[in-house]
């Protein structure tokens, strides 16, 4: 035993899976805070201080970049290190490489938040990063893209796992997307200061095409690979249907690229291009549900688990929201509901539902699974990981509802008319009516930011009592 | 199992997945730089005057997209409030598009002339002394700024390389003159712009100060060219319908 331990210390690279694990947390924390914030600012825009740095313009794309880029990026980075090592039985590929992509990635997420507050934005939701930064993030891309890739050609098993698969898909297209959406001219080498390469419609579609694939990619694929590991392994149990990954892997990532003009319905873009994303965003329901299922079905057996396993609670009601999110996404494509919802807070509910039901809880779950192997001790508190899960529950809850009844509301508002067949109400009014929904979602956020802090005090507490020597392996590995 | 295959030889999955995630993107976005129904034809669409074009800028720099749209829909209800939906042509000379996808605020792609400058700028100082329920910030620095200028003509000749007809030389100002008339060829002027810029925002006054050209200037004349540049009344209702 005591020799198992130390190849395995030495075989795997774990520094650098600690290090994403740390930054995982400070982000979500960061990230979440200001999206309480922001939330407040629209409930109470006097929040907005007159300070330029802090309005809700500037702010909101802080918000985004630390929870998408910041937060999920860096879960992303950790576990799929992790998992490739694991599943290949093989060290990564480089481990200077794989530090340059810890430090590079930090870079690119402190220098958009400053870009951000500062004014410098390329005015494309979730691409607000300014030329220089872009560049970095494509060199860092390459560098984790060399890093993964050269770890699956180390591997010592013959097959490739699934979650690599997904991964790997999620690392692809990113670099695709990137680098298409972000096709600039810089008004000079020395200023911050770009303008895009496209224009009007074509660039509706280049940056819709990103904005959804960056869902479908980052936020999705990634996240199945993390599930398509840490599910089973928490269960104790194989993958339900090894057939049923298979297809709907090759399913996702192929229509999932289709959808993203559904963002543009009824816009000046062509009617063809339209209607092709909303048939493409409905068959997207079929793969989707594949992947809650076979993640879901794993657990089929061991249900006790739900009660006595906190962790598995969080693995198996993020796939609950992703489940849920994925069928609203769909009825949210089609033309006529789309009429209703676009422009309103539902699709600010329906993007939370995703990723804080789905995203954010399963890299809870996966970080709880995680946290443990790499500091060599359990849990300082399961119990508090028990009040993480209702916290960020409740949370969501309150969020998604508020945002619903805001979004509906403000969609019916907007269309009715009185029976003169003049509008029914001036724009303000529905302004108006969404203030206490407002107030409602920023509780929701305050509930799950609680929650996030309290997973940050936990696993500290964790980390400190822990070590990042395998006991037993510790005198070997120094000789 | 075939798939078998797949799963053990890294150069397959990496070629099959390139293949499975680039279709979706080249069948729908491609086809539009050449598809020439894509952008209606239809007169008056200009490229923006430099004052004009650093004022875009500034709203690009404030997040405003965050929170209004500049897309109006072809229903009935935003005919009433907002005016005419919008042509793909009237953000033909757009980089970035400024479509948005929030209304948290009204959409803005027809405001220009709906308010005074004195009510625009009122308003973006202090949005709640005009409108009680508003939740926008105020921006109160923008009539303290100076506008910054200095780079105007650099900015315009990016633009110009992604296409952009602002002119550089004297060939291309000839053809601005034929295709936009003069008094418009004359704003897309490169070489004039600085001088351009100051006379637009000295005639206009857009920030009620005479005495000082500020961001606020540059923000208004922006805010109130939005959605003039076509006009409507000398087209049929079906005529752009064909483009769709």
């Amino acid at each position: 035993m005591a020799t198992a331990s130390v190849t395995t210390n030495e075989q795997y690279n774990y520094d650098i899976v600690r290090k994403f694990t740390i930054m995982t947390l400070v982000w979500g924390a960061i990230g979440m805070l200001v999206g309480v914030y922001i939330a407040s600012e629209l409930a109470f825009p006097i929040l907005n201080f007159d300070i330029p740095y802090i309005t809700f313009g500037r702010l909101r794309p802080v918000h985004t970049g630390a929870v998408i880029f910041g937060f999920g990026g860096s879960a992303l980075f950790a576990t799929s290190y992790y998992v490739v090592q694991r599943t290949c039985q093989a060290r990564l590929f480089s481990d200077g490489m794989a530090s340059f992509t810890f430090w590079g990635w930090q870079t690119v997420i402190v220098c958009a938040a400053l870009g951000d507050v500062l004014g410098y934005s390329q005015g494309r939701e979730y691409a607000e990063m300014e030329w220089p930064i872009d560049l970095l993030i494509e060199v860092v891309w390459v560098a984790y893209m060399a890093v993964f890739i050269g770890t699956l050609m180390k591997r010592r098993q013959p097959h490739i796992y699934v979650a690599n698969w997904f991964y790997l898909a999620f690392i692809l297209a990113t670099a695709i997307l990137h680098t298409f959406n972000n096709l600039a001219v810089p008004i000079s080498l020395l200023s911050m200061k770009s303008y895009s390469l496209f224009a009007g419609a074509q660039d509706a579609m280049t940056q819709w095409w990103y904005g959804h694939n960056a869902v479908g990619f980052f936020l999705t694929a990634a996240f199945l690979g993390m599930m398509y590991y840490f599910v089973p392994k928490q269960a104790g149990r194989p993958i339900y249907s090894y057939r049923l990954s298979v297809v709907h892997f090759w399913g996702l990532i192929f229509l999932y690229m289709w959808a993203g003009a559904h963002h543009l319905h009824w816009t000046a873009i062509p009617d063809w291009t339209s209607t092709l994303a909303a048939t493409f965003s409905i068959m997207l329901l079929l793969p989707s549900w594949g992947g809650m299922i076979n993640g879901i079905l794993t657990l089929s057996g061991a249900w006790d688990k739900l009660r006595t396993d906190p962790i598995m609670r969080f693995l198996i009601v993020s796939l609950s929201f992703y489940g849920m999110s994925v069928f609203e996404g769909p009825m949210m494509s089609l033309k006529d509901v789309n009429a209703l919802s676009h422009y309103t807070d539902w699709t600010i509910g329906h993007v939370h539902s995703g990723a804080l039901g789905w995203v954010a809880m399963i890299t809870f779950g996966s970080l709880y699974h995680l946290v443990p192997r790499l500091w060599n001790t359990p849990m300082h508190s399961m119990k508090m990981v028990n009040v993480h899960f209702w916290l960020a529950t409740i949370g969501i809850l309150l969020y998604i509802t508020a945002m619903w009844i805001s979004g509906i509301m403000q969609g019916l508002m907007w269309r009715a008319f009185d029976d003169f067949g003049n509008l029914q109400y001036s724009f303000v009014e529905s302004v108006a009516a969404a203030h206490p929904f407002y107030i409602m979602r920023a509780l929701g956020g305050a509930f799950f930011l609680t929650g996030m802090i309290l997973m940050c005090y936990n696993i500290a507490r964790t980390v400190r009592k822990g070590s990042t020597e395998l006991e037993g392996g510790l005198s070997t590995a120094v000789a | 199992m075939k798939h078998d295959k797949i799963e053990r030889n890294l150069g397959w999955l990496l070629v099959l997945i390139m293949v499975a995630i680039s279709v979706g993107g080249l069948v729908e976005i491609l086809p539009l730089f050449f598809i020439k129904e894509t952008i209606e034809k239809v007169d008056g669409v200009r490229p923006y005057s430099p004052l004009e074009l650093r004022g875009r800028d500034i709203y690009v720099r404030e997040g405003c997209y965050l929170c209004h749209s500049q897309m109006i829909r072809p229903f009935r209800d935003e005919a009433l409030r907002y005016g005419h939906y919008s042509l793909a042509a009237e953000s033909k000379y757009d980089h970035p598009f400024q479509w948005g996808s929030k209304r948290t605020g009204p959409d803005l792609a027809r405001v220009g002339g709906k308010y005074s400058n004195d009510w625009q700028t009122q308003h973006l100082t202090a949005p709640r002394s005009l409108v009680p329920q508003s939740v926008m910030p105020n921006y109160p620095w923008l009539a303290k700024n100076d506008l910054d200028y200095s780079d105007v003509g650099l900015r315009m000749q990016a633009l110009r390389v992604t296409g952009v007809p602002y002119s550089a030389t004297q060939a291309e100002y000839q053809r601005n003159v034929k295709d936009f008339g003069d008094t418009v060829a004359r704003t897309l002027h490169i070489p004039d712009a600085e001088k351009n810029l100051i006379a637009q925002a000295q005639l206009g006054d857009y920030d009620t100060n005479p005495g000082k050209l500020t961001e606020l200037d540059a923000l208004v004349a922006y805010l109130q060219v939005l959605g003039t540049m076509v006009d409507f009344k000398k087209y049929d209702d079906d005529y752009f319908v064909k483009f769709r």
